[in-house]
């Protein structure tokens, strides 16, 4: 069975959607799977709706994450639910910008590493995995301060 | 198990590591998005890449690498072909001893463009190959084909890709395809092939489609073609993308992939469609393939009308499949990009909409003019309309409405295609003259920050030559031509516009501030240039 895993991720430009797709893209193509990722650039640093698909699994065909269909929609904005609402599966979870303090960052711009350190509890992935790839896809001046977001992420769902 | 060659690349990205392997003479285009990162990454890769000012001049820079028996990649968006497309239509015919392959990134949907023009269409009218690769594997594979083409046959090929395969990130092998090395560049004269003067055109001419003929026995017997063989019952004719999209939405289903959509291998088209009971053609945007297939006598379905339009995807195909032509569900719009806060066309545009102008504009960041809480754009055609269309109105406007009208232009939109605008300005001028406001920042913003003509640095940021705007305007013969920085004055800009406005003159404004998500790489730019 090519069981295929589906995450969405959306916010607005600027926020480091592709960035945080980048990661989840690199650390299941580390992980041997194959991989398809997809998105609109373009108009994404005018501060518009970004969102960005990834998909692994055993074979991927398609690189977009078909409506309705989506495991993990992972949104960095507040606003943007609704507008993505319509990729997640009834099943699927939504990890929202809400579910984690931003205040304990220590700084904000890292709450797209923070929400995959949050999607992390759900993902077959070591923590091994998730740095080595988090350190790949960043220069390494921002490597700690991603890290540690990436814990404090995967904390708060421990905590809820 | 990790594949120490495989690599997880954009279909850009891959075409630049296969213009790099092949050992391509020169990578040449203009940015436009999907296309832009291909030479960006050739340059990272250590590449020949260069920016030219526009499409037309970059195709001609292609062909003369090509008649020196180069290897040269050309690229640009769709719309971008429509500015080659005088040198395309005659290099076809063309004797060209190295390889010349133009890649055109389409944007089915447009994600960001004027239109969703279906650049297939160039390939068949101008009488030339074309290669249509679904992933980043074969963007990858099918640019060292589209080389190894052009050397066999001498004749320009069109690489086709669409923003979802430009874009998106697949896994790639760069192994395993390998080219005869690139030849010496030497002239050797051959004045009927390349001189295209009436006489040697019409031979020309018979020898492209003797060509296209040759190239179409070679798609039959081993072109690029792939059969997956499935259920009787249902078969699927399909290219690019959405072959993608097909095996997910009908696993059970027989496909014919196409590699090479033109010359099509007809025959083998005539073979899988008798062995299906019942064929249908997906493909995104024109019904091109089905048109083609059904010419040459085939019998095989359409998508319904409704799905010519934007992308395709997996839902879509399976609607196509299932003869769905229920309304779909309207996306839940997002939010709409934005000049950025203290961008250098917020003062422009509010000057223009407490004046109450009519605006001509022109493709670029200054587009978002349109939108709240500016709205002061008014039309908005293709690079360089701005001003020409602005002439225009003027001419045809009563007086009082004329004199409202201005041009807005970017910097590296007038390098592209603003310069002739001047000189029809300068030749027929309106009775009430013209305002044009070019707006430079000192880069090619919209697509993400590329240098050209105007400042003075290469593709690499290194510097070069430099057109100075002011000069170039002046020298053409518009008599007023101000420098202005728009943010240290906003009311003095206005009232300049007015001014300029009430004159029956012909006035040139440009506003010169650094783009703000640019200033800083330019100043670093600037410091190690020195």
């Amino acid at each position: 069975m090519n069981k295929i895993t589906n995450i969405v991720i959306a916010g607005l430009g600027g926020q480091g959607v592709l960035k945080a797709s980048d990661i989840i893209a690199d650390l299941a193509f580390g992980a041997g799977l194959d991989v398809k990722k997809s998105e609109i650039h373009g108009m994404s640093q005018r501060g518009g709706s970004v969102s960005s698909d990834v998909r692994f699994g055993d074979h991927v065909f398609s690189p977009m994450v078909p409506d309705g269909e989506a495991d993990f929609l992972v949104v960095l904005a507040a606003d943007q639910v609704e507008v993505n609402a319509a990729a997640l599966s009834p099943t699927g979870v939504l990890i929202n910008v809400s579910q984690v303090d931003e205040n304990k960052l220590r700084n904000k711009k890292s709450i797209n590493v923070a929400l995959l350190g949050t999607l992390s509890r759900h993902l077959k992935f070591t923590d091994e995995e998730w740095i080595a790839a988090i350190k790949r896809n960043l220069p390494e001046t921002l490597h700690a301060v991603n890290i540690e977001a990436f814990f404090a992420g995967k904390a708060e769902v421990a905590a809820s | 198990m990790e594949n120490k060659m495989a690599q997880l690349l954009s279909g850009d990205e891959t075409v630049a590591a296969a213009a790099l392997d092949a050992g391509i003479t020169l990578g040449t285009g203009y940015p436009g998005t999907p296309s832009t990162e291909v030479l960006e990454e050739l340059e990272r890769l250590g590449g020949p890449a260069q920016w030219a000012p526009n499409e037309k001049v970059a195709l001609e820079v292609g062909i003369g690498t090509a008649l020196a028996g180069g290897r040269a990649l050309v690229t640009m968006k769709h719309v971008g072909l429509n500015v080659a497309a005088d040198p395309l239509f005659t290099v076809a015919y063309m004797d060209v001893p190295g390889a010349l392959v133009i890649l055109s990134a389409d944007d089915p949907g447009m994600a960001s463009s004027q239109n969703e023009q279906d650049n297939r269409r160039y390939a068949v009218a101008a009488g030339i190959p074309m290669l249509e690769p679904s992933d980043s594997q074969e963007a990858y594979e099918f640019t060292l084909r589209a080389i190894e083409i052009a050397e066999c046959w001498h004749v320009p090929v069109l690489l086709r890709m669409t923003t979802r395969v430009c874009h998106s990130k697949t896994i790639m092998n760069r192994a395993g395809v390998s080219l005869p090395s690139p030849r010496v560049p030497e002239y050797v004269r051959n004045v009927s092939g390349r001189v295209m003067i009436p006489a040697y055109a019409r031979q020309a001419h018979r020898k492209l489609r003797e060509k296209i003929a040759k190239i179409a026995q070679w798609n039959e017997n081993s072109g690029p073609t792939q059969l997956i063989s499935r259920s009787p019952s249902l078969g699927i004719i399909t290219s690019g993308i959405s072959y993608q999209h097909v095996r997910e939405a009908a696993p059970e289903a027989s496909v014919l992939k196409l590699g090479m959509t033109n010359p099509l291998p007809v025959e083998a088209i005539r073979r899988f469609v008798g062995t299906v009971e019942r064929c249908i053609v997906v493909e995104e945007g024109d019904p091109y393939l089905f048109e083609s297939i059904s010419a040459a006598g085939i019998k095989v379905e359409d998508k319904p009308s409704m799905y010519r339009f934007g992308e395709l995807n997996v839902k879509r195909v399976q609607r196509i499949l299932s003869g769905d032509c229920s309304a779909e569900a309207a996306p839940v719009p997002g939010k709409p990009p934005a000049l950025c806060p203290g961008c250098p066309h917020r003062i422009v545009f509010t000057a223009l909409k407490n004046l109450n102008c009519i605006v001509s504009g022109d493709i670029g960041c200054y587009g978002l003019g349109v939108l709240s809480p500016f709205e002061a754009v008014d039309t908005s055609v293709c690079m360089g309309a701005s001003i020409g269309v602005g002439l225009g109105l003027r001419h045809a406007l009563p007086e009082a409405d004329a004199k409202r009208v201005v041009s807005v232009i970017g910097d590296s939109t007038f390098i592209h295609s603003g310069m002739t605008g001047i000189a029809e300005m300068v030749y027929n001028p309106p009775p009430t003259g013209h305002v044009v406001l070019l707006l430079d920042n000192g880069t090619t913003a919209m697509t993400g920050m590329q240098e050209h003509p105007g400042t003075g640095r290469s593709l690499d940021h290194h510097k070069t030559g430099k057109v100075v705007l002011e000069d170039l305007i002046k020298a053409m013969g518009v008599r007023n031509v101000h420098i202005v920085d728009a943010t240290l004055d906003p009311s003095g800009y206005e009232a300049l516009v007015k001014k300029s406005l009430e004159k029956p003159e012909l006035s040139v404004i440009i506003n010169r501030r650094a783009c703000l998500l640019a200033a800083k790489s330019i100043k670093e730019y600037e410091t190690c240039n020195e």
